[in-house]
């Protein structure tokens, strides 16, 4: 039964579902890179996604707009971010358990929103599939990658994008000296706090962005709690990729197809515990992290809040 | 610091000691009036509008509140109560505040009843889904027999597959669901047992993205009729949508979610049940009974969608197999 | 101790400040619960019946009183691990897992040998809670420390894991015999012996677990800023690279820390099983369990300063919070989202809260003989985020 693993349907099955599957940790875990670059966690991913999800789907329920939903999205993370950046940069609270109480508020409020603003679970129509012409007509790599949907495109195409600003810009490189050094960048005249600002800022935006994508992309649905935990892999997976847009890439797609094997493992019957085949993309993350050789050090300013002297 | 300590402690033992002295007074019994309203108080684990498990109950005291008349049914709930510790402080609660009957509808508060109830014995009790009164006068056990419906899914199921291969996406491996998939699975093999039925278990009952893709991948295995239990399925009948796949649902009337694709619901009527729990009541029987949801009673109901064309035979075979069910000529193994 | 050198001049009005700010995290909370009465508002509660409801929920009574207390001894337990950690610079957020896995192996002892006389037995019982979660945050420790995995990723993922063990050691090997044969299946554990079970402290829900959580607050105290192992846990913890050039075993030590902090989470897990429900119950989620306590300890513990000692009234207060906020959705009936919406806010100004004290702190002081005791560490290579002091 095993060997059934190895059929041409399988691979490209689970190929496809782990693309699906890795698009929201695209978006929040690059969202949190710049963040963690710039020194500061942000662990109320979950939260932002949450509210972003239920905006975003309100808005397509509503006005059937889908560029009006992903701008309420980005509206209410830059939001999130702000407020987020206020109290971890302003207030220099504490920063972890400041992103638990945000992840409890967003939690909270799109729960609390759902259930008075709409009330019933319903679908909706959102981003469809898009077939890339050409490419997608190429026999099984075509299917694979290049009929996904418009949401799905982009996050894979933010990855080069987060890389190019990160080490290839100015402002990617005042982003990395506030995360080692923000004394020494300071003294350069960099704005620690305004680049830290932006980076939590565009964080919350992409990680709203990433709910989106849930409701109204992939599923085209809302649901309370739906986003069970993802937020919070999405932040372990920046740990998992050093803090490098390509190596956040390979973790989410790691935990996303080994999530989708399990579900073949299932579906084939292959006679392991149920429970056994859901544990084996958590097991996997840290055994592939364990080996790995190429683990980089994190930025020295990370979770440090800065004082301008004088 | 440590004078800080000190001082801490201090006002907060004072701070302590004045709310303690102004206790609110003990909540007043009211005297049983026939024309006072019935008050029950519902504890679940889920959302009230999760359209599966916590909603099905909702819907029954919406729908007895109708029944009854005005005035005649209040009802409260505290939901989401997954936190067994929690949910057992509200249920004490609402005992203490005199509510006439509690319904701890979760599997997981069996505990807290079996600890609660002996301290209110003029209030009733009701625990679900089970089967367990713990021998107590004042606690009802009341259960689904979900496995029955899932029987007949199955069967409508067999007759509709052209691939022979079906999908089941399932939370959690335990429970109603293990329950409903089996009784799913017995159904299949009751009409043609080559028939290939496949269950995933996704491990969560909220992963909607998961159960999404646990329908794809059913789906590009072949399957070309689904089901499942729990609140995340909604993204796995998105998905059948998607395919034109048949789903078949449990819990609630998934009908209205996707018209084109949903065959037949599973549906609890639990008013049947509740109906029974408090005409009991009025006799002044106030546990002791065990009661389940089933074809027979209409607790359960099978919702066909009127608005797809089945085909004359498979409805005949569902009225057939229903009937079987409750004259208990057929019997799940 | 504490010759405070602090009080300059007007000492009286000094050390009333000082008193004031430590007062901080309840003001914050108020502050909060006023920017909630907006939504409670909106949602056509009154906000006065709903904020009574909470304080009467909370601390109105002598049961009221014991949920709180109840509630407060895994945040307590928690809490002291979170300290720990912190002191040694890890962020440990596998207070989750840790609590299962405590459980599970405490449970499962509990279940197999039914014979032992009661205090043989809970003490048993106690040290595989201990030996539950200390595995369960041994090894983030050992991969951080010899592998360079980050804790904050191989805590989360083992959350994960230890949910899917727990649901499957208790629909499975675990069971319930009574729930294997009836058609229910819940999973379950059977109960456990009369004889085990914690014993009660009054006649409430409240047990001894209280009293054992106190103590060792104290003996988490005594550990950290009186042992040879504590000062070496807080020298890795403040300066990885001065304390290996003083010659301690940063590796072993950075182990000890997640070590002792998961030790902690495992006991509350086995103090559930013990003295609250007196079986294992699981929902599918963590959540359904734990009550979110490996989180809401973490929390705790910042309201105590991480100071062992101090997030003993924190993680009452915290308790009272969430106990009083359960009755009040009740009284009020509004959704339980509502609720968890405010721990959120609640939890966001106490946090933003540290801002204030530690303005007035430093206006305060003008020159201070360094504490050891309550002082951050100054440079901190990881963690949940550094107060600045």
């Amino acid at each position: 039964m095993i060997k059934d693993l190895f059929t041409a349907t399988v691979i490209i099955g689970i190929i496809s579902s782990g693309i699906r599957l890795a698009t929201p940790y695209l978006y929040a875990a690059i969202g949190e890179m710049f963040g963690q670059r710039s020194g500061v966690l942000n662990l109320g991913v979950e939260g932002q996604m949450l509210l972003g999800a239920f905006v975003a789907y309100f808005v397509v329920l509503r006005t059937e707009s889908l560029l009006l939903a992903i701008l309420a999205a980005i509206g209410v993370g830059a939001l999130m971010g702000l407020a987020m950046g206020f109290v971890t940069i302003q207030l220099q609270a504490t920063q972890g358990i400041a992103g638990i109480g945000f992840y409890l508020f967003g939690m909270g409020m799109s729960n609390l929103l759902f259930q008075k603003l709409i009330g019933v679970v319903e679908n909706i129509d959102g981003f469809s599939a898009i077939k890339i012409p050409l490419l997608g007509d190429i026999p099984v790599i075509g299917e694979i990658f290049f009929r996904q949907n418009l949401l799905v495109y982009l996050a894979f195409l933010l990855v080069p994008l987060a890389w190019f600003v990160l080490n290839k810009t100015t402002l990617g490189l005042k982003i990395r000296a506030v995360g080692e050094n923000p004394e020494a960048a300071d003294s350069l005249g960099v704005n620690v706090a305004l680049v830290r600002y932006f980076t939590v800022t565009l964080g919350g935006i992409l990680s709203s962005i990433a709910g989106a994508s849930l409701s109204v992309a992939l599923l085209n649905v809302f649901q309370q709690n739906m986003t069970a935990g993802q937020g919070f892999i999405a932040v372990a997976l920046v740990y998992f990729g050093s803090w490098r847009p390509f190596g956040i890439l390979a973790g989410a797609l790691l935990f996303s197809m080994v999530n989708a094997l399990q579900l073949w493992i299932q579906v084939l019957g292959i006679p392991i515990p149920s429970e056994l085949a859901v544990m084996l993309p958590y097991i996997l993350t840290i055994l592939v992290l364990t080996l790995s050789l190429t683990k980089g050090k994190g930025p020295s300013a990370l979770t440090k809040a800065f004082e301008r002297e004088g | 610091m440590k004078n800080t300590i000190k001082l801490f402690s201090l006002l907060l033992i004072t701070v302590l000691l004045v709310a303690g002295c102004t206790q609110a007074a003990p909540p007043v019994e009211e005297p049983e009036v026939s024309d006072q309203p019935l008050r029950v108080a519902i504890v679940t684990p889920s959302s009230m509008n999760d359209l599966a498990f916590s909603q099905s109950i909702s819907d029954a005291m919406q729908a007895l509140q109708k029944e009854m008349g005005e005035g005649k049914l209040e009802y409260v709930y505290s939901e989401n109560m997954f936190v067994v510790d929690d949910a057992a402080a509200a249920i004490r609660s609402y005992a203490q505040q005199g509510f006439d009957i509690i319904l701890a509808h979760g599997s997981q508060y069996g505990s807290s009843v079996q600890e609660i109830a002996p301290d209110f014995p003029n209030t009733v009790f009701a625990w679900g889904t089970t089967v367990d009164t713990f021998d107590m006068p004042n606690v009802h056990a009341y259960e689904a027999a979900s496995d029955e419906g899932g029987f007949v899914n199955g069967v409508m199921a067999a007759l509709l597959t052209e691939t022979k291969v079906i999908g089941v996406v399932g939370p959690i491996e335990t429970g109603d669901a293990k329950l409903y998939i089996d009784g799913f699975a017995a159904g299949v093999k009751s009409v043609d047992p080559e028939i290939d039925v496949r269950v995933t278990y996704i491990g969560s009952f909220s992963d909607v993205a998961l159960a999404a893709e646990a329908a794809t991948t059913h789906l590009s295995a072949g399957a070309d009729v689904l089901t499942g239990s729990a609140q995340m399925v909604i993204g796995a009948i998105g998905k059948a949508k998607e395919a034109g796949a048949y789903w078949f649902g449990t819990q609630a009337d998934q009908t209205s979610f996707a018209p084109d694709v949903v065959v037949a619901s599973q549906v609890y009527h639990w008013e049947v049940i509740l109906r029974e729990i408090f005409a009991l009541r009025q006799d002044g029987v106030l546990g002791g009974e065990t009661f389940a949801a089933t074809l027979d009673n209409g607790g359960q109901v099978i919702k066909i969608n009127p608005d797809l064309d089945l085909g004359q035979d498979v409805l005949d075979e569902a009225e057939r197999v229903i009937q079987g069910i409750i004259d208990q000529t057929i019997s799940i193994p | 101790m504490s010759q405070s050198k602090k009080l300059t001049s007007h000492p009286a009005k000094k050390r009333f400040a000082a008193v004031f700010d430590s007062f901080m995290p309840i003001f914050a909370t108020i502050a909060a619960l006023l920017v909630g009465a907006i939504f409670l508002l909106l949602l056509d509660a009154n906000p006065i019946t709903a904020y009574s409801a909470l304080l009467e929920g909370a601390f109105g009574s002598f049961n009221a009183f014991a949920e709180t207390l109840v509630k407060a001894i895994p945040l307590l337990l928690v809490g002291l691990g979170t300290c720990i950690a912190y002191r040694g610079s890890v962020t440990n957020i596998g207070g989750e897992g840790q609590m299962i896995v405590g459980a599970l192996l405490s449970t499962w002892i509990g279940l197999s040998f039914t014979n032992l006389p009661g205090w043989l037995m809970i003490t048993i019982a106690m040290l595989a809670g201990i030996l539950g979660g200390a595995v369960w945050g041994g090894l983030p420790g050992v991969l951080k420390a010899y592998f360079n995995v980050n804790e904050i990723l191989s805590t989360v993922m083992m959350n994960a894991i230890a949910v899917q063990i727990m649901n499957y050691m208790l629909r499975g090997p675990m069971i319930d015999p009574v729930q294997a044969e009836a058609a229910s299946q819940i999973p379950q554990t059977a109960r456990l012996e009369m004889a085990y079970r914690l014993p009660r402290l009054v006649p409430t829900r409240l047990h001894i677990g209280l009293l054992i959580a106190i103590i060792l607050a104290v003996m988490v105290y005594v550990l950290l800023w009186r042992t040879t192992l504590g000062y070496r846990i807080r020298a890795v913890g403040q300066n990885q690279s001065a304390a290996k050039y003083g010659g301690i075993d940063v590796k072993k030590h950075i182990v000890l820390a997640l070590l002792l902090s998961g030790a902690f989470a495992g006991l509350a897990g086995m103090m559930q099983v013990y003295g609250v429900n007196y079986r294992m119950i699981t929902d599918g989620s963590a959540t359904g369990f734990t009550g979110n306590a490996g989180f809401n300890g973490i929390v705790a513990a910042l309201f105590g300063q991480l100071h062992p000692l101090i997030t003993i009234p924190a993680s009452i207060l915290f308790g009272g919070l969430l106990v009083g906020a359960n009755s009040m959705q009740r009284i009020v009936q509004v959704p339980s989202a509502l609720i968890t919406a405010l721990n959120g806010l609640v939890v966001v100004f106490v946090v933003s809260s540290e801002y204030f004290r530690r303005r007035s702190q430093r206006k305060r002081i003008a020159f201070i003989e360094s504490e050891d005791e309550g002082k951050p560490p100054k440079e901190r290579s990881e963690g949940l985020g550094e107060a600045a002091s």
